[in-house]
């Protein structure tokens, strides 16, 4: 992990110290709410439905056993709002129709973008959570307002088999650039970048404001492929390649000029128009030129000041070596054990192989009935913490997915940590199938949503419990967003559901056939609508249909080459979506209420 | 950097080397002859465009004279101004400027270069 220097740390917590200097001003009313608001956005705090939501950034999701234990103290110490507010919450939350899990406090989220929410914090208290954050040099940076967010990338980078390159100290070095840059605070809108360095993409670079590959050209040396102009929203639209190949040395130039040339252009009179995708869709090759006509100016005029020199390249990829092994490793594993078919089943679909062939990387799995999606209890944190001192060298990543992945697991002690992690209920041995679905907090949590998430995710998930089942279904990705902000990723699902607000009903529409950009998904891409959306009794039931309908078109495992049934996204693609359309319309309880 | 309120703004001698820059006007378009000052403004204070013109006067034009920050000017804002070239603002009308002093004193330093302090961090480290 990146060593934070003594000027790392200050940083952090002087820019805690303004963040109490911030809210006391406005507490004190010499800062207006609409001018505090986009203040304490930018350090993360947020307000929801019920509360202030605290979003804490994890640089490029790696965090450590003390950061997870000191999150784990801030969900059972600060998580916790006033008895009144919580009871009115439940009170509002029992009015809705259908079911809804009871609200929960005291506990984290894992985010999409590989972050850690809390949903109770009382803004009063938001200062004195930021010195703790920043105790083990954590802040919320940049993880809200229209600014460069936190920067997210491969989950596995730097232990995956096919990396070409490391990513993360090109993600440290424009985390550094990114954080407080005085030119780029308020962007028309928010503006993401994602990094990966391995042959397939897991960061879903292709939906992102930036999307960036390392590669090595045939000299071998090493530089970035650029995607601009990605985004999920109301208009889901793919990166557009800018750039082939741009030397590692000249990132941030590079990104000077598109973020600048942004900032100049981009729309600021529709706030559905301002994302950088949309400028780049309407001016295409005009932006292009535009951007290399600046990056130009910036290296030959200014002197391209932040042209990385190979000395702080050199500092900061020492911090990315392997973590050194704790003095001795025990282990328990007896041959017989590791025959334990559950144990099996939870090393095919939880582990996978490791750079260093004495290792593995694991996946927690924080899929699992009675929580909602990349919910984590202030006793999981902290159980998760001392899991990855023991068994991950100190050190954990945060997925996109919404899971915990430890990096650094030692293949003799994989049975130990699974019976650890089993006895947690963190061992769901379901990463990559149906019920790993993704899901945002939805309306239970959310302003913006239009309709719950939680109970559509809880329905699914309670529908598909068997094992056999679920493995016999092979991977599928389920995306679910409460609005078409897209924080549940809806579009790159190869099943999305999408809640839509009609006549002050939840209602939920189904798109079938969409990417991330994965090997199994294929090229990046949205899916497609299936037709008018279902009401939330209806949802479990399409879904059914959808997943029967593969069962009975997929080429079986008998018939197959490759050793194995078709997966769904497989069949999805050979067969067309016809035929899926149809078996999920069927599902519905009766004529649609609305075209 | 200079803070102005906006009464002494609006008193300050606004002649033919003062030119009033609207926000979407490309700097580099612009003839700068005889110019000693510049306004630039901010219609609404999360309206980010001017920073990028403050940038582009006074890093790559090398713009030598004054740059004023007018509109919805907050003093939250005021450091970002002053690191992308401006040297005067004028604070929005009515806000007490009491808090803007500490905003200066807060950071020692920042990763980035910016218009006037061009090198990042990294490189003045190595130096």
């Amino acid at each position: 992990m990146y060593r934070y220097t003594e000027f790392d740390r200050q940083f952090v917590k002087q820019r805690a110290a303004q963040h109490r200097d911030q809210l006391e001003r406005w507490q004190k009313g010499q800062l207006a709410d609409e001018e505090f608001r986009p203040l304490r956005l930018q350090n993360g705090w947020y307000v929801q439905r019920y509360a202030p939501m605290l979003r804490v950034a994890v640089p490029y999701g790696e965090i450590s056993s003390k950061q997870l234990s000191v999150l784990a103290t801030i969900a059972k110490e600060y998580d916790q709002p006033n008895p009144e507010i919580f009871s009115k919450a439940q009170a509002q939350q029992d009015l809705l129709p259908g079911k809804s899990p009871r609200l929960i406090k005291g506990y984290g989220h894992f985010t999409t973008r590989q972050n850690v929410q809390f949903n109770w914090i009382p803004l009063d208290q938001s200062a004195d959570v930021m010195d703790l954050l920043a105790t083990v040099d954590m802040h919320g940076i940049q993880t809200s307002g229209n600014c460069i967010r936190n920067i997210t990338t491969d989950e596995l980078a730097g232990v995956a088999i096919d990396e070409v390159v490391d990513p993360r100290p090109y993600a440290e070095i424009l985390r550094q650039w990114s954080t407080l840059h005085p030119e780029f605070a308020f962007l028309p809108r928010k503006f993401k970048i994602a990094i990966t360095g391995a042959q397939e993409d897991r960061a879903a670079i292709g939906w992102h404001d930036v999307g960036l590959q390392l590669v090595k050209n045939a000299q071998g040396e090493v530089g970035f492929k650029v995607w601009v102009g990605g985004g999920m929203g109301r208009t889901p639209v793919i990166g557009t390649l800018v750039r082939e190949f741009l030397p590692w040395q000249h990132i941030m130039n590079y990104l000077e000029a598109v973020v600048r040339i942004y900032n100049r252009w981009g729309r600021r009179d529709n706030i559905y128009k301002a994302r950088i995708k949309i400028l780049v869709k309407a001016e295409g090759q005009r932006y292009i030129d535009e951007v290399e006509a600046e990056f130009k100016e910036i290296v030959n005029t200014d002197g391209g000041p932040h042209t990385i020199s190979q000395a702080e390249f050199d500092r900061v990829a020492a911090c990315f070596v392997e973590p050194k092994a704790p003095a001795s490793i025990e282990s328990t594993l007896a041959n017989v054990s590791t025959q334990d078919p559950a144990f099996q089943r939870w090393l095919n679909q939880n582990v996978v192989p490791h750079k260093n062939p004495a290792l593995r990387a694991v996946t927690l799995s924080f899929k699992r009935l009675g929580l909602a999606p990349g919910d984590a209890t202030s006793e999981q944190l902290e159980a998760s913490a001392q899991l990855v001192a023991k068994y991950s060298r100190g050190e954990a990543r945060v997925t996109h997915s919404q899971n915990l992945v430890l990096p650094w697991v030692p293949e003799s002690q994989l049975f130990d940590l699974w019976q650890e992690a089993k006895a947690l209920g963190l061992a769901s041995p379901n990463i990559g199938l149906l019920n790993d679905m993704i899901a945002c907090p939805g309306g239970d949590y959310c302003a913006l949503a239009n309709a719950r998430a939680i109970p559509v995710a809880a329905a699914i998930s309670e529908r598909y419990q068997d094992l056999d089942e679920l493995d016999d279904l092979g991977p599928i990705d389920l995306h679910i967003s409460g609005c078409i902000n897209s924080c549940g990723h809806h579009h790159s699902g190869h099943i999305g559901i999408l809640g839509v607000d009609k006549d002050g009903k939840e209602w939920y529409q189904v798109t079938l056939g969409g990417s991330d950009g994965s090997d199994l998904s294929g090229p990046a891409g949205p899916g497609k609508v299936v037709g008018p959306s279902f009401s939330a009794a209806e949802v479990p039931e399409v879904i059914e249909a959808v997943i029967n309908k593969y069962l009975e078109l997929r080429t079986p495992k008998s018939n197959a080459q490759n050793g194995r049934a078709e997966y769904f996204i497989e069949t999805l693609r050979r067969v067309g979506q016809d035929s899926f359309k149809a078996a999920a319309n069927s599902a519905r309880h009766s004529e649609p209420a609305f075209a | 950097m200079k803070i102005l309120s906006f009464k002494e703004h609006s008193n300050s001698a606004a002649g033919a080397d003062v030119i009033s820059m609207a926000n979407d006007a490309d700097p580099r378009e612009v003839s700068l002859e005889g110019v000693k000052r510049i306004d630039l403004h901010f219609p609404k204070f999360t309206d980010g465009r001017a920073y990028s013109q403050a940038f582009l006067l006074r890093r790559r034009l090398g713009f030598q004279g004054e740059i004023r920050a007018t509109g919805d000017v907050l003093i939250d804002q005021l450091v970002s101004m002053s690191r992308t070239g401006f040297d005067v603002a004028v604070l929005r009308d009515g806000l007490d400027a009491s808090a803007a002093q500490r905003q200066f004193e807060r950071f020692p330093a920042f990763y980035q270069g910016s218009a006037i302090d061009t090198k990042p961090f990294f490189a003045k480290k190595a130096a």
